[in-house]
């Protein structure tokens, strides 16, 4: 077997086995890399950085020692994580040049486990986006194309440069964070496994916020057991970040395989409403039957705010965002355009760093928090929310986990993306529901559309019970049998 | 003491309200672990959270919170067991995050009170609208370079405590008043230094005019007032200006001014002329603060004497009268100094000999309590002279002096010197025979009722004794010899 | 809701990002559309319902007040446009 074809818990066993080295993993990769720039899906390759690293792995095994869970595995990284001396843009030409000279903490975890990084991935600008086209590095290319049809697809985003890795063979897994869909709907595009932990589950010290309240890193594999084992490395209470939870990661992998056996799924009513594809609709009864076929139940539930998520996640989201990127003024790191007085300085600066749909969104929030509006739009907005929130608690008093699309279609043309921003932002109409009340949320490859392009199914689960959405997507992960992969990858 | 100003129109008074940012005693600053020292190099004590690097998250300083809660309830306010953490936007050079950490809607302490007392005696209540925890900015400086500025950002996320006050101020030696005493407090309870020289205490100040009980007038907001002198002069500059406006039939504009120090003058601040729309909402990187009612209990439990009560006590049990127990109270460390002198002595001697005695060698030498040459244990063994009648008063004074130059203890200088006051009845008996004799006439012309020439012998029997003889046993003595 | 090129303007300077009349027009489009899109939040109730303040339940943790990050002034400069003399250098403010 080809070493990029495999996954992290095949790798990992080969590894122990002695069968193959860190060395032999990376350099196959760092192959793979170059063959494969077309994809866009690195903004900065690290092979010098790999290399050293799977050595020190191989010599740790070599004495005995490297039992991280990551141990010598090639992984690539969203590059909106700090990276300590390794460029860190964020996708954004505001961030030019930047080095920092600290870690963030989920990419540390992960070091420390062992794993090698092979490079940081592209993403929509500031994880602004669906399709990875914001991108100032230019946008990442889907691995996948449909039946008959040579045009490029977007990968989805923002985590699109590490969905492209993962499902084009460049990485055996790959960090992504999620805002609104960012990990869940890049993986139903390109066919591979994204899971968003609860928020507090990862550490956020260290990655480029974009909307504070809502980010939540996560990984994305070519499997639902490589998942498991890629967030447990990744998790865990971090002190430097006050909103981190304390509560003990567990070991996902443990009970992966145990199914769905007795559990109660939720179906809810209100996803079904918005002029649904009949191929998605057919994809989630196809779940749904799964399911039952494994011995769970399911049951229809309500969950009636939800066609209120987007709107709100569009206030929400800007307002913290336009905060969150005031920092970015042309002072202490990145572009400068020099001007004769400040306030000069800072708007050709931030004119000139800041991509279109970066201001669209800094420009609302900043007018959804100014004095009059700040009742009216952001207040609002966080009382939605906690009606939403809400309507989870009340399901999740009577199921296991929630069973929904991940995405409303299959990926689109990057020539032919959504016409108008409010089309662009449906595309998260499945996955911010999940973000407004922090919960875990996964998507899972189940198929394939009618031109030939993966969908994904989302399992949405109880706060910190990330191993329940897991077992039930490994569940749904078996029955699909989904072994189709991207040709030429 | 309300001071109004007469203008050409008739009478005016000030409204005065302030707004103290007071730092808040801490090794390291509210939300990231640099050190809060003062006057370092720049950018050394700067934490990538204070810098505004990307990723950084705030982790709240318990300390900080602690030291708010204290603040609080040393004026008497209400601790709110729920607050929250505001971001304040705005862009400047110095606020490296592009807002600041602050406290909007619901600030930590709310509803407290400040006694002022003025000096003719009188107290007045001030109110106190809030208590509020931010963060500090860091330090542009101006002068250094024509055409830029530079930016150290050693204070950037210093923890800060603003005090607001209700605009119950109704002059400027009100105002005054309100600053010493608040300092006074925080020193107290140790929870800011109150040093305006190095910025640990600044004030910005709100103002207008009216006519005494009519309408409030539009206010304008002076800016970081770095010292007492400095506020009063600014305040009646201010309330000048806006008189003139008004009553040349001009309209006053709400606005933000900076007090020119040079000029003795307030102008526009041009920074700050674009309208303000701070978009504060709650900080999504912090939860909100919850404070146990036990954590507020415990913070109670641990105050010390704070100077209103210092003062009551040294009046009603000391008997001080108010003016010396203010001059006492004001500074803890001269109370604890006074405290250590009027142990099991004299209450009254002690205030003296503090307020009239090393107050003043202290002010000549430019010196605080903390840096005297003379002990509270020193000067008490000198009043205990005095109390005992080895010295008198007057020699007190010379050797207390001779104390303060050589730090030499008062017992030594007595000794050294021959200070030790004549005591023996027989020993006085023989100095006052002696110029009795010798001043025959004088004799005579008291004896036939020149009653007011007994000043004159005790004076000549001090000299002849130099000094030493107990004055008091030589009037007894000398009273019974004139007169018998 | 109308949204108008002079509001783009207003809040352009707020946010500090130059915008051309041109720009104005087509974001007073865009921003005009997605704030009505937005407006259908007014059908829900929100009487009495307390707006969101931490998404998953938990209390604010807090640091012991020690000196543990900082002296790298070397670091903190290193990204920076441009520095003189261990600060950093921005256009003259003037006050």
């Amino acid at each position: 077997m080809t070493p990029t074809d495999l996954t992290i818990a095949q790798a990992r066993d080969l590894l122990a086995k002695g069968e193959i080295s860190s060395m032999e993993l990376v350099e196959a990769h760092i192959d793979a890399m170059e063959n494969n720039r077309d994809l866009n899906a690195y903004i900065t390759e690290t092979p010098e950085k790999a290399l050293a690293m799977a050595q020190d792995s191989d010599a740790r095994r070599a004495k005995g020692e490297g039992n991280g869970l990551l141990e010598g595995i090639p992984v690539a990284i969203k590059d909106l994580f700090c990276t300590a001396d390794t460029l860190t843009t964020a996708g954004s030409h505001i961030l030019d040049g930047f080095k920092p000279f600290y870690e963030s903490t989920v990419t540390t975890n992960m070091w420390r486990q062992g794993a090698v990084m092979l490079g940081k991935t592209n993403l929509d600008e500031f994880a602004m986006g669906s399709s990875n086209l914001t991108s100032y590095h230019g946008p990442a290319i889907n691995p996948w194309k449909a039946r008959g049809d040579n045009r490029a697809r977007v990968p989805g985003g923002s985590s699109g440069g590490s969905a492209s890795a993962v499902a084009g063979r460049l990485a055996l897994g790959a960090t992504g964070t999620d805002t609104g869909g960012s990990i869940r709907q890049p993986a139903a595009f390109t066919g591979t496994v994204g899971i968003k932990p609860t928020y507090g589950r990862c550490s956020r010290w260290g990655i480029v916020a974009f909307a504070s309240s809502l980010d939540q890193a996560g990984p994305m594999t070519r499997s639902v057991r490589d998942a498991a084992i890629m967030l447990r490395a990744m998790a865990g209470h971090d002190p430097k970040d006050s909103t981190s939870a304390d509560i003990a990661v567990p070991d996902f992998e443990a009970d992966l395989d145990k199914g769905v056996k007795g559990m109660t799924i939720g179906i809810p009513k209100e996803y079904r409403s918005d002029g649904m594809a009949p191929e998605i609709e057919a994809l989630w009864q196809q779940g749904i039957k799964w399911l039952e076929e494994q011995g769970a139940k399911t049951v229809e539930v309500s969950l009636p705010h939800t066609k209120y998520a987007l709107p709100a996640y569009y206030i929400v989201a800007p307002a913290e965002a336009s905060s969150n990127l005031s920092r970015y003024d042309g002072v202490k790191y990145g572009l400068r355009v020099e001007a004769d007085d400040l306030l000069s300085m800072y708007e050709k600066t931030r004119a000139a760093g800041f991509g279109e749909e970066v201001k669209r969104r800094i420009l609302i929030g900043t007018y959804v928090l100014s004095a009059g509006y700040y009742d009216a739009y952001y207040l609002k907005a966080q009382k939605v929310r906690t009606r939403i929130a809400e309507d989870f608690h009340h399901v999740f008093g009577h199921v296991d986990a929630i069973l929904t699309p991940a995405t409303p279609s299959a990926a689109f043309p990057s020539e032919d993306p959504p016409s108008d921003p409010v089309s662009m932002y449906l595309n998260d109409i499945f996955t911010v529901p999940v973000n407004l009340a922090g919960l875990p949320g996964m998507s899972v490859p189940a198929g394939l559309s009618g031109e030939g392009l993966p969908l994904g199914l989302q399992v949405i689960g109880k706060a910190f019970d990330e191993a329940t959405v897991l077992r039930v997507g490994r569940a749904i992960e078996q029955a699909a049998d989904f072994d189709v992969r991207p040709e030429g990858y | 003491m309300a001071s109004t100003i007469e203008g050409a129109t008739g009478t005016w008074e000030y409204v005065i309200g302030l707004e103290v940012h007071a730092q808040i005693v801490s090794n390291s600053k509210l939300f990231s672990g640099a050190s809060t020292e003062f006057g370092s190099e720049p950018n050394t004590q700067v934490s990538p959270v204070d810098a505004g690097m990307p990723g950084m998250l705030p982790v709240i300083n318990m300390t900080c919170i602690e030291q708010a809660v204290k603040t609080g309830l040393a004026i008497e306010g209400t601790i709110n067991r729920y607050s929250v953490f505001d971001r304040k936007n705005y862009f400047y050079p110095d606020l490296p995050q592009g807002y600041q950490i602050s406290q909007f809607k619901q600030p930590v302490v709310s509803e407290g009170r400040l006694v002022i007392e003025m000096e003719d005696g009188s107290e007045k209540v001030i109110g106190i609208e809030r208590l509020h925890v931010e963060q500090d900015a860091g330090k542009s400086l101006h002068d250094q370079d024509p055409s830029h500025s530079y930016v150290d950002l050693n204070r950037s996320g210093v923890g800060l405590m603003e005090i607001v006050s209700k605009p119950d101020l109704r002059s400027p030696e009100e105002a005054a008043a309100y600053v010493r005493k608040l300092r006074s407090i925080l020193r107290y309870v140790g929870t800011c230094d109150g040093n305006m020289q190095e910025g640990s205490m600044r004030v910005d100040a709100n103002v207008s005019v009216r006519k005494p009980g009519g309408e409030l007038g539009t206010r304008c907001e002076i800016k970081n007032l770095n010292s007492v002198r400095f506020m009063s002069r600014a305040l009646e500059y201010e309330a000048l200006r806006q008189i003139d406006i008004l009553e040349s039939g001009g309209k006053v504009d709400q606005e933000t001014r900076l007090f020119d120090v040079g000029r003795g003058e307030t102008r526009s601040m041009r920074s700050k002329e674009e309208a303000h729309d701070y978009r504060y909402f709650p900080d999504p990187d912090l939860l909100p603060l919850r404070l146990e009612q036990e954590l507020i209990n415990g913070i109670a439990a641990s105050m010390p004497e704070l100077p209103d009560a210092k003062r009551h006590r040294f009046m009603a049990e000391f008997g001080l009268s108010p003016y010396d127990a203010s001059v006492l109270v004001a500074e803890k460390e001269n109370a604890d100094f006074y405290e250590a002198v009027a142990e099991g002595r004299d209450k009254k001697l002690a205030a003296n000999w503090m307020i009239s005695e090393l107050f003043g060698l202290l002010n000549k030498a430019g010196k605080g309590i903390e840096e005297s040459p003379v002990s509270a244990a020193a000067l008490g063994e000198l009043l205990d002279l005095i109390s005992d009648d080895t010295i008198s008063g007057r020699t007190a004074k010379e050797v207390f002096a001779e104390m303060f130059e050589s730090g030499k203890a008062a017992g030594v200088i007595v000794e050294e010197k021959g200070l030790k006051q004549v005591t023996d009845t027989g020993a006085i008996e023989a100095v006052i025979d002696g110029v009795m004799a010798r001043e025959t006439q004088k004799v005579e012309e008291y004896r036939s009722g020149k009653d007011k020439l007994f000043g004159f012998f005790v004076g000549q029997v001090m000299r002849a004794s130099g000094g030493k003889a107990n004055p008091k046993m030589v009037n007894e003595v000398l009273k019974k010899k004139l007169d018998g | 809701m109308s949204f108008d090129k002079t509001t783009i303007a207003r809040i352009s300077r707020l946010a500090r990002i130059a915008t051309t009349e041109a720009e104005q027009e087509r974001l007073a489009g865009e921003l005009g559309g997605i704030l009505a899109w937005v407006e259908q939040l007014d059908e829900v109730d929100v009487e009495g319902v307390a707006p969101m303040t931490s998404v998953v339940e938990m209390n604010l943790k807090a640091r012991e007040d020690v000196v543990s990050d900082g002296a790298n002034a070397e670091g903190i400069l290193k990204n920076a446009p441009k520095s003189a003399h261990g600060f950093f250098v921005v256009p003259k403010v003037v006050e």
